[in-house]
């Protein structure tokens, strides 16, 4: 339980610092960012607005303490300005629209990637120099070398424009009403498939051999040996001893491995237009959306957070040791 | 009673002979090799691409969008620039940013790790504390974030690779530098009045090296790819010659939607080389230190006959 | 039926080592870890097994069970069981023969044991596999077997981390006796752990071996230990056997230099005080030839100027 409430200080502590980041961030910038916006949104902005604005960005006389408190306030009352490419939307509902597409895409992606690099990586350690130990690794570490959106891009045109098999841009065909219905389902399915699988692709490399190379250690742990003088079962003795034991330096790095599956997919997002906050952020620098772009990225943060939390519960549901203290 | 006097323990020749071994297991590893020699041709490449493509890459040479043909090897892109060069070229800015940002990154860990494990306590603590934030917060958002609000260039893409990247190498090289902090031959020089600056650069740090080396490798291999996404994102500096830069043109003015795969395709293939063979050797700095992830041996001798003795 | 239940009379011995050789294979060069070595061990007997770090005693142990791993390989001899040739035994059949005919207590028992299971499932493991009794039924066996090492049945639930030293050795001594095989190897069961819980572990392991009758193979630096339990033993160096006898006739009457710096270098708490005698500096032994019969049942392997010793100076008074 200790270590719970740990951990949790330390996730609030992070998500301070970035909320810390985001207020401090356009107050070193040079020039005036206000007027600018001001030019983009075509004068269509009232007085009320633009003096909300040079609040949130810190353009206005008052002194330094004063906006921190403020921009605290308004943070955690889920005040996040009004999104300036979108105008007059609040950039909450911005972003609660296309929320759930990066989701959908980042979340199928990462359990495919981690639950078959993982099964990959135990069987490759189990039979070490086998098939599966000598060939894979390197190919997956090489196709994990080239960047995501490459990949994407290659996915994109290969498939996409060159094959046909797979539709190329957005979440699903543009026209089709979002129901539930089998045929939207099916056309989401149809317009996942392509990014998903690039950054499944790139990351599944990185799973397979982290549990690969914590099952080669854990493999020459005495209680190992021992269960081998029990004449347990081979089966029994992998999965049970040792892949269940290789599992936790696994879970740890899963939540490492987060932020990072988050970079890849907003790439991903990009390449294929797909409509999730990664593609947004990117609309929003383009367009020197501000506050739009402040509220994607501590919406990003505090979703990486949440998932590491809940990482950490997972935790301590599978190590006994820290149970206990 | 007999006893041997306790002789002063030999700890330069042993310190060489390590040496040796360790470079003659790399140059023997077959990984190292390939990587090593990938990396020697890129670099060259690298240097000299003013060479072999004198003047500016970026020039319109010839017919906008044409295909790989005997005097553009590598076609044109749709602005008709000659493909080849420009991926010539590119290798210099994308080598130059990941070399840089691999050693600062590198030397801030060191830096994070020796003083968090000399001084401890609070200051490791505080460290860690640092490091572990800086861990959590994603990377790509926050690189985003910093190159929409700081001015365009070379240096920003530098400084906030470095900052986005520095955390990964100081974990690693903090909980080393711990470990070997924890060894008896640090705590014999603390006792015998060594100095911090001595213990932790003469005594912890050489023991560190393929671990340095290690984390060097990988913090070049994240410059590199983290650059190329920036770039690629339009946040680079858009007016260098890099592989990044390339492939942004190239999803910009459609390549992929035009067919002209030549466009894209070298300066990703750049890329994935690069990193593969950095990978590569880092894979066999691995294996020649620890010898647990080396490939198994089959023994030569068969276990069948019992050898015959020479028993008086 | 086990091995042990088909093929004995009293006097077919339970292990019979012959001329076993275990080499570590390296890159350049092997060493031999085992050379030659041969004992037999009979029903009921407590066989021990001393001498110092590295000469291979464990390395014997593991081979028994064949739980050697690379780089190590069994380069010759034989190991029969009950008459029954173990090297040539195959996987399935080795399997079978784990645990139920043979077990093991090893060195240090947290490292031993699956830091994420308790120790409950770590008993039922042995049941649910080799005697194939439902978990209700291996639990209840499992209680029973923690009483007979006398732990509260409640701590089947507990996991390794949460018992102390000396708990988690006994529990791994009644995972050894499960399923009442016919020899039980004890690999430094008491190293690891303080004098006064080294009594315990020892008076349990006396009484369970009375109660049971099972044979011991036991291995230890600890010649007090040893001469105590064993009823006849053998003492190791360099990966061969320089002597063995009877455990009394060996503390008695040891016959090698060697067993006499062993002996000597394990003073008796009580009577006079003498100063501590051990080998002299620089003596080694090479070439040890084959045991030769120096008394009835008392076998030493020879010594002398030709024969074993190198770099000795002044060997025929330093060994007393």
């Amino acid at each position: 339980m200790r270590f719970i409430l740990r951990r949790l200080g330390f996730y609030l502590i992070a998500f301070w610092a970035s909320i810390t980041l985001n207020f401090l961030l356009p107050r070193f910038m040079p020039g005036d960012p206000v007027s600018r916006m001001f030019a983009r949104s075509q004068d269509r902005m009232q007085p009320e607005q633009i003096e909300a604005l040079r609040k949130l960005l810190g353009v206005d006389d008052r002194p330094i303490w004063e906006q921190y408190i403020d921009y605290l306030h308004n943070i955690f009352t889920g005040q996040m300005g009004v999104s300036i490419s979108r105008f007059p939307t609040p950039v909450t509902e911005v972003i609660s629209s296309q929320i759930g597409w990066t989701l959908l895409l980042g979340g199928t992606a990462l359990v495919i990637a981690a639950v078959v690099g993982n099964l990959l990586g135990v069987l490759a350690a189990w039979r070490r120099g086998g098939a599966i130990d000598s060939a894979l690794p390197p190919v997956l570490v090489f196709i994990g070398s080239f960047p995501y959106f490459w990949l994407a891009m290659g996915a994109l045109y290969l498939f996409g424009v060159v094959l046909g098999w797979f539709p190329i841009r957005h979440a699903f065909t543009d026209g089709l009403e979002p129901a539930f219905t089998w045929e939207f389902i099916g056309d989401v399915g149809a317009h996942l498939v392509l990014p998903a699988l690039t950054i499944v692709l790139v990351s599944i490399g990185g799973w397979m051999l982290g549990m690969r190379n914590t099952m080669i250690a854990t493999n020459s742990e005495d209680y190992i040996t021992m269960a081998e003088a029990k004449g347990l079962r081979p089966g029994r003795i992998m999965l049970r001893y040792a892949a269940r034991n290789a599992m936790l330096p696994s879970v740890t790095s899963f939540g490492m491995g987060l932020g990072f599956v988050v970079g890849g997919a907003l790439l991903t997002e990009v390449v294929f237009a797909y409509p999730g906050v990664g593609y947004q952020l990117l609309n929003a620098v383009q367009g020197l959306d501000y506050p739009l772009m402040q509220g994607l990225f501590l919406t990003i943060t505090a979703a990486v957070l949440l998932a590491n939390f809940l990482v950490d519960i997972l935790y301590v549901r599978l190590d006994p040791r820290v149970r206990s203290n | 009673m007999t006893t041997a006097l306790l002789k002063q323990p030999t700890q330069a020749p042993a310190a060489r002979k390590a040496n040796r071994s360790f470079v003659h297991g790399l140059l023997t590893n077959k990984k190292a090799l390939l990587g090593m020699t990938v990396m020697i041709v890129f670099i060259a490449l690298a240097l000299l691409a003013p060479v072999l493509f004198p003047g500016d890459p970026s020039r319109i040479t010839a017919m906008a969008s044409l295909e790989p043909d005997a005097e553009h090897w590598l076609g044109t892109t749709a602005k008709g620039q000659d493909v080849l060069a420009l991926t010539v070229h590119g290798s210099r800015s994308s080598l130059f940013v990941g070399l840089t940002v691999g050693l600062a990154s590198t030397f801030i860990g060191i830096l994070v790790g020796l003083a968090s494990a000399y001084f401890g306590k609070f200051i490791d603590e505080a460290l860690s504390l640092v490091t572990n934030v800086f861990l959590l917060l994603p990377g790509l958002p926050l690189l985003v974030i910093l190159a929409a609000f700081l001015p365009p260039g070379l240096g920003t893409v530098i400084l906030v690779l470095v900052v986005t990247g520095w955390a990964g190498s100081a974990r690693v090289l903090r909980s080393q530098a711990l470990s070997i902090r924890s060894k008896d031959f640090v705590a014999a020089a603390v006792v015998s009045g060594e100095r911090a600056g001595r213990i932790m650069f003469r005594e912890i740090l050489p023991n560190m090296a393929s671990i340095v080396m290690g984390t060097l490798l990988a913090c070049v291999i994240y410059g590199i790819g983290a650059q190329a996404g920036l770039e690629f994102l339009g946040l680079g500096d858009v007016s260098t010659v890099s592989w990044g830069n390339n492939l942004f043109w190239a999803g910009n003015e459609g390549a992929l939607l035009t067919g002209s795969w030549w466009v894209f395709v070298p300066s990703g293939v750049c890329i994935a080389l690069v990193a593969f063979a950095l990978a590569l050797i880092n894979y066999a700095v691995d294996e020649v230190t620890n010898p647990r992830l080396r490939k198994i041996k089959t023994p030569k001798t068969t276990p069948t006959k019992a050898e015959t003795s020479t028993a008086k | 039926m086990t091995i042990s239940q088909v093929s004995f009379g009293s006097h077919e011995p339970v292990l019979d080592v012959k001329n076993l050789t275990v080499k570590y294979i390296g890159d350049t060069r092997s060493t031999t870890a085992v050379d030659r070595v041969s004992f037999s061990i009979g029903t009921g007997e407590v066989f021990g097994l001393a001498g110092e770090s590295g000469c291979g005693k464990s390395t014997i142990a593991n081979s028994i069970m064949r739980l050697l791993k690379d780089p190590a390989k069994i380069a010759g001899g034989s190991i029969s069981f009950g008459g029954k040739d173990v090297l040539a035994m195959s996987a399935e059949e080795l399997r079978r023969f784990r645990w139920q005919d043979v077990a093991m207590v090893f060195q240090s028992a947290m490292n031993s044991l699956n830091p994420v299971m308790t120790i409950g499932d770590q008993i039922v493991d042995i049941f649910t596999t080799h005697a194939g009794y439902s978990r209700k039924e291996s639990l209840r066996r499992a209680g029973e077997l923690l009483e007979l090492v006398r732990i509260d049945p409640a701590r089947l639930k507990s996991y390794p981390h949460q018992l102390s030293g000396g708990m988690r050795q006994r529990a791994v001594i009644a995972m050894a006796v499960a399923l009442k095989p016919s020899l039980l190897i004890l690999d430094e069961p008491t190293t690891a752990l303080d004098v006064v819980v080294q009594q315990e572990i020892m008076a349990q392991i006396k009484e369970l071996q009375r109660e049971l009758g099972f044979s011991v193979l036991f291995i230890t630096h600890d010649m007090s230990l040893m001469v105590e339990l064993s009823h006849r033993m053998a003492v190791m160096y360099g990966g061969r056997i320089v002597e063995t006898a009877k455990a009394q006739d060996v503390y008695a009457d040891p016959r090698h230099p060697y067993t006499q710096a062993l002996m000597g270098a394990f003073p008796p708490l009580a009577g006079p005080r003498v100063p501590l005698t051990g080998l002299p500096d620089g003596v080694k032994f090479r070439n040890i030839p084959d045991l030769t019969e120096a008394a009835p049942g008392h076998f030493v392997a020879p010594f002398g100027a030709d024969a074993s010793v190198i770099d000795s100076t002044d060997f025929e008074g330093a060994a007393r």
